[in-house]
C-alpha cells in the first residue's frame, strides 16, 4: 500500500468500500430492511459529535491552547468511529424495542429514532462549529459530508481490514445468513440463535456504514447500502450469485465515482464523457459514487434480461401480438366456416382435412373484431408474409398452412368455451370474452387435459383432430340430438396426435 | 447448536438410533400457557400424543393452533408449563423434529431455487460454518423427488405455483430426517389433487413410525384423515383418537358459542389495556 499513489489510494478505498457495502447492503434489501442502512447513517451522527467532543475535551485538558483534534489521527480516527458505531447500534436496538414492545410499527419507529438521532447530531454539530478551536469543524464536516478525496494511509488500511471482516463473515456464515433471511421461523426452530445472527448482521452493517462515512459522507452512505443489492436482484435468482454482483456493482461504483471526480477522463481522453460540457474535476467524490450506483441500478432495472422493465415490456408486446394474431386467424376460419362446413356435409371440421376457406374480406372483419381497417389490414399483412393467408381483391384467404393452424386455434377456443359452460359454470353468452383471455395460454398439456375432462362428459367428439361445433351455435340448435353424438373423423393423417394420456412413473406417487 | 448443544443433541440421536424405539411420548404438555402482549392465546393447555400416529390439530380461526405448534418448537414464548419431545425439552430434541411453517410466512420473492430451499432442511445436522455437500444434495434431490418435484428442483420458488410451494416446505421438512413432523396449514392453498397426494405421503410417514401434527380446519377430511385429533380453542377441548373424540358433542363445544366465559375475560384483559 505504501508504492500507492494518492488517486490509486483513494480507488482501493472507495472500491473496497463500494463492494462490501453492496454484499452486506443485499442481506438488508433482502430482508427488506433497506432502511436500517438509512438508520445506522442517521444514528451515527450524534455518536460523531460525542466523541469529537470528548476528544477535544481531553486534548485541550492535556495542552491548554493546543492544537485542536483533526481527523488524520489515527487514534482520533478510531475514536470517532467507534462512537458512529455505538450511536448506530443504539439507534437499532432502540427500533428494534420501539417495534417490539409498543403499538408502534417497525417503519414508524424507524422514523422517529432516525429523526432524533439526526436532530440531536445536528443540534450538537452546530454547537462544536461555534466551539473557539476552528480546525475543528472540517474534521466533522468531513464525516457529514464525506470527502474521498482526502483519504490517508491509514483510512485504506482501516477499509480494508474492515471489507476484509466482513466479506470473511459473510463467506463462513453463509448458509446461517441465508436460511435466517429466508425463513426466521424454520431457522429459530431449527436451533440458530436467530437473535445472534440478526444483531451480527446489523453490527457487519454498522461497521460498514461507519468506516464508508468519511467517504461518502452520512446521507449517502445509507444509500450505497440498498443500490448496489436492488441492481444485483434483477440479474439473478441465485443468492449466492446476486452478493457477487452486488459486490461488483458497488465495487465499479466506487472505481467510477472516484475516477470522475478525479477528472481521470478528462486527461486519458481528452474530454469528459460525464462533465457534460461542465468542468467534471473537483466534484465531490462521495456523490458522484452514489449517482454511479444510482445509474447501475436504472440501467439494471430497465435491461436486466428476465426481470428488466424493458424484458417485460417486450414480452407483454409478444403475448399481445400473438393474441392478435390468434384472433385474426379465427375470424378468418370462423367468418368462412359456413361454406367449408357445407363443402364437408355439414360434418365437423377435421382439423386437418384439406380444404379451400373462402374469401373473407377487410369489412367482415373489422366487423367482426371491431379493428379499424388499418389494423384489420396490417395483420392480414402479417398472415401474407407468413403464408398463412393470401391476399384477394377485397380481403384475404387461408391458405393450408394458415388454415391448419387456425382450426387448433379454433379448437382450442371452443373446447375452452365448452369448459366454461359445462364446468365453471358460466353463462353461455358470457363465454366468448372469459375464453378469449385465456385460450391463447393453453399449453398442448393443457388441451389434452381439456379434451379428456370434455370427452368425460361427452361433450366433446373423442377424436382428436376435430373442430367441435361452437357452444354458440350449438346451444341455437340444442334440440337437434345428432349434435350430442360423436361423430367420427373420416380421415386420419400421420399427424393425429395419440389422445391418450401419457402414463407417468406409478413410483413416483400420485402427485399432479 | 453451539459445541456444547452439538454434543448433547448428538447423545441423544445415538441414544433413540441405538436403544429400542423411545418410550416416552413424541408430544407431552402440561400447563401450558402462551401469552402475546399479555393476552392469552393458549390457556393451561395438558396433552400427551401417541407414537406413529397422524395427528389433526382442529379447531376455529384465532383458535390457536398455529400457536401451539409454535410454543412446542420455542416460536412463542411460554407464560407457563413445559413441553417435551420424547421426554426431553424441545432445545435437546430439535434433531428429531421437522417443521412446516405457513406457506405466507416467507417472501417467495428471496433468490434461492427450490432446491436451496430443500436442503435447508440439512443445515441443522451441518451445526455452524459447514456448507451442504454433495450427500446433502443428493438428500435434498430425494426429498424432491417424494413430493414429486424433481423436475422443478432449479426453478426460483416465485415461479411455483401454491401448491407446488406447500410441497417444496413439505420436502424441506423430509430433508430435516426427523422422527416428529409439524405441519402448519400444508393443505392452505393446495389442490383437491395435491391434497390427497399430500396426505398419502403423511400416511407413508406415518406408517414407518414417523408421528405428524398438521394443522386443519376442513371439518369434513378430518376422520378420513386422521387417527388422532386434538380440538382447540383457547384451550384445549378434548383430545384423542378421531373415532371416539370427533363427536358432535365435542365440536359443539369447539367450535359453538361465539362467546365463552373464557372469551369475554380475555377481552376484558385486552381493553383493560387500552385507554378507555
Amino acid at each position: 500500500m505504501n508504492g500507492l499513489s494518492n488517486t490509486q489510494l483513494v480507488l482501493l478505498g472507495t472500491s473496497l468500500l463500494g463492494g462490501v457495502a453492496g454484499v452486506i447492503g443485499s442481506f438488508a434489501v433482502l430482508r427488506r430492511r433497506a432502511l436500517v442502512g438509512d438508520l445506522l447513517a442517521h444514528s451515527a451522527l450524534p455518536g460523531l459529535c460525542i466523541a469529537f467532543l470528548l476528544l477535544n475535551y481531553r486534548s485541550s485538558m492535556g495542552r491548554a491552547g493546543g492544537e485542536a483534534a483533526s481527523a488524520t489521527n489515527p487514534w482520533q480516527f478510531t475514536v470517532m468511529l467507534a462512537g458512529a458505531f455505538i450511536a448506530g447500534l443504539i439507534g437499532v436496538v432502540a427500533v428494534t424495542f420501539i417495534a417490539r414492545w409498543t403499538r408502534t410499527k417497525e417503519d414508524a419507529a424507524i422514523g422517529i429514532v432516525l429523526g432524533t438521532f439526526f436532530g440531536a447530531g445536528v443540534v450538537l454539530s452546530s454547537w462544536i462549529q461555534n466551539l473557539p478551536a476552528a480546525s475543528s469543524r472540517a474534521g466533522l464536516q468531513t464525516y457529514i459530508y464525506g470527502q474521498a478525496a482526502g483519504m490517508t494511509r491509514e483510512d485504506v488500511w482501516f477499509i480494508t481490514a474492515v471489507s476484509g471482516a466482513c466479506l470473511a463473515l459473510v463467506a463462513l456464515l453463509y448458509k446461517e445468513f441465508m436460511v435466517f433471511s429466508f425463513d426466521p421461523g424454520f431457522a429459530q426452530a431449527q436451533g440458530w440463535p436467530t437473535l445472534t445472527l440478526d444483531l451480527t448482521m446489523m453490527a457487519a452493517l454498522a461497521l460498514v456504514t461507519v468506516v464508508g462515512l468519511p467517504t461518502v459522507g452520512v446521507v449517502l452512505m445509507a444509500a450505497m447500502l440498498i443500490l448496489p443489492g436492488a441492481a444485483a436482484r434483477f440479474w439473478t435468482d441465485q443468492l449466492g450469485r446476486m452478493l457477487l454482483i452486488s459486490g461488483i456493482v458497488g465495487a465499479g461504483s466506487g472505481v467510477l465515482g472516484t475516477l470522475i471526480s478525479a477528472g481521470y477522463f478528462e486527461e486519458t481522453l481528452g474530454f469528459d464523457p460525464f462533465s457534460f460540457g461542465y468542468n467534471s474535476r473537483n466534484l465531490p467524490t462521495g456523490p458522484v459514487i452514489v449517482l454511479c450506483a444510482t445509474g447501475l441500478f436504472v440501467f439494471s432495472m430497465l435491461f436486466a434480461p428476465r426481470r428488466g422493465v424493458l424484458a417485460k415490456i417486450a414480452r407483454r408486446v409478444a403475448v399481445r401480438r400473438r393474441i392478435e394474431h390468434d384472433h385474426l386467424l379465427r375470424s378468418l376460419y370462423e367468418l368462412s366456416e359456413s361454406s367449408l362446413m357445407a363443402a364437408a356435409g355439414d360434418a365437423p371440421q377435421s382439423a386437418t382435412a384439406a380444404a379451400t376457406p373462402a374469401e373473407v374480406t377487410i369489412a367482415q372483419l373489422v366487423e367482426d373484431r371491431s379493428w379499424t381497417d388499418f389494423h384489420a389490414a396490417r395483420l392480414v399483412r402479417w398472415a401474407v408474409a407468413h403464408n398463412l393467408a393470401r391476399r384477394t381483391h377485397n380481403g384475404a384467404r387461408l391458405t393450408t398452412a394458415g388454415l391448419e393452424r387456425a382450426r387448433r386455434i379454433v379448437r382450442a377456443h371452443r373446447m375452452w368455451e365448452l369448459f366454461l359452460i359445462s364446468g365453471a359454470d358460466i353463462a353461455p353468452d358470457h363465454v366468448d370474452r372469459d375464453a378469449d383471455s385465456i385460450e391463447h395460454f393453453l399449453t398442448p398439456e393443457l388441451v389434452e387435459k381439456l379434451e379428456a375432462e370434455l370427452a368425460a362428459q361427452h361433450k366433446l367428439p373423442i377424436a382428436p383432430d376435430l373442430v367441435p361445433h361452437s357452444p354458440h351455435a350449438m346451444l341455437g340448435k340444442e334440440a337437434d340430438p345428432k349434435r350430442e353424438t360423436m361423430p367420427q373423423s373420416t380421415d386420419s393423417t400421420p399427424e393425429a396426435k395419440n389422445p391418450e394420456p401419457k402414463a407417468d412413473g406409478p413410483a413416483r406417487g400420485d402427485w399432479p | 447448536m453451539s459445541s456444547s448443544m452439538s454434543k448433547t443433541d448428538t447423545a441423544s440421536k445415538t441414544d433413540k438410533a441405538s436403544t429400542a424405539p423411545p418410550r416416552e411420548p413424541p408430544l407431552e404438555i402440561h400447563d401450558m400457557t402462551v401469552a402475546y402482549h399479555r393476552k392469552p392465546v393458549l390457556w393451561d393447555i395438558d396433552l400427551v400424543a401417541p407414537e406413529g400416529q397422524l395427528i389433526g390439530i382442529v379447531g376455529p380461526n384465532g383458535a390457536g393452533k398455529s400457536t401451539l405448534i409454535k410454543a412446542v418448537l420455542g416460536l412463542a414464548p411460554l407464560a407457563s408449563g413445559k413441553v417435551r419431545i420424547y421426554g426431553l425439552p424441545y432445545a435437546q430434541q430439535r434433531r428429531l423434529v421437522g417443521y412446516v411453517p405457513q406457506r405466507e410466512t416467507v417472501d417467495w420473492d428471496f433468490p434461492v431455487t427450490a432446491l436451496d430451499v430443500v436442503m435447508m432442511g440439512t443445515y441443522g445436522r451441518l451445526g455452524w460454518f459447514r456448507r451442504p455437500g454433495a450427500a446433502e444434495r443428493r438428500l435434498a434431490e430425494e426429498c424432491l423427488e417424494q413430493v414429486g418435484m424433481e423436475s422443478y428442483a432449479h426453478r426460483q420458488i416465485q415461479q411455483l405455483s401454491g401448491g407446488q410451494q406447500q410441497r417444496i416446505f413439505l420436502a424441506r421438512a423430509l430433508a430435516q430426517d426427523a422422527q416428529v413432523y409439524f405441519m402448519d396449514e400444508p393443505f392452505a392453498g393446495v389442490d383437491a389433487a395435491t391434497e390427497q397426494a399430500i396426505v398419502a405421503l403423511l400416511q407413508t410417514l406415518r406408517n414407518s413410525g414417523k408421528t405428524v401434527f398438521v394443522v386443519h380446519h376442513e371439518l369434513q377430511t378430518v376422520r378420513q384423515y386422521f387417527d388422532f385429533v386434538i380440538l382447540l380453542n383457547l384451550r384445549l377441548v378434548a383430545a384423542g383418537p378421531t373415532a371416539t373424540t370427533f363427536t358432535r358433542a365435542n365440536l359443539q363445544q369447539t367450535y359453538g358459542g361465539r362467546l365463552t366465559i373464557l372469551d369475554e375475560a380475555v377481552e376484558a384483559v385486552r381493553l383493560g389495556e387500552a385507554p378507555r
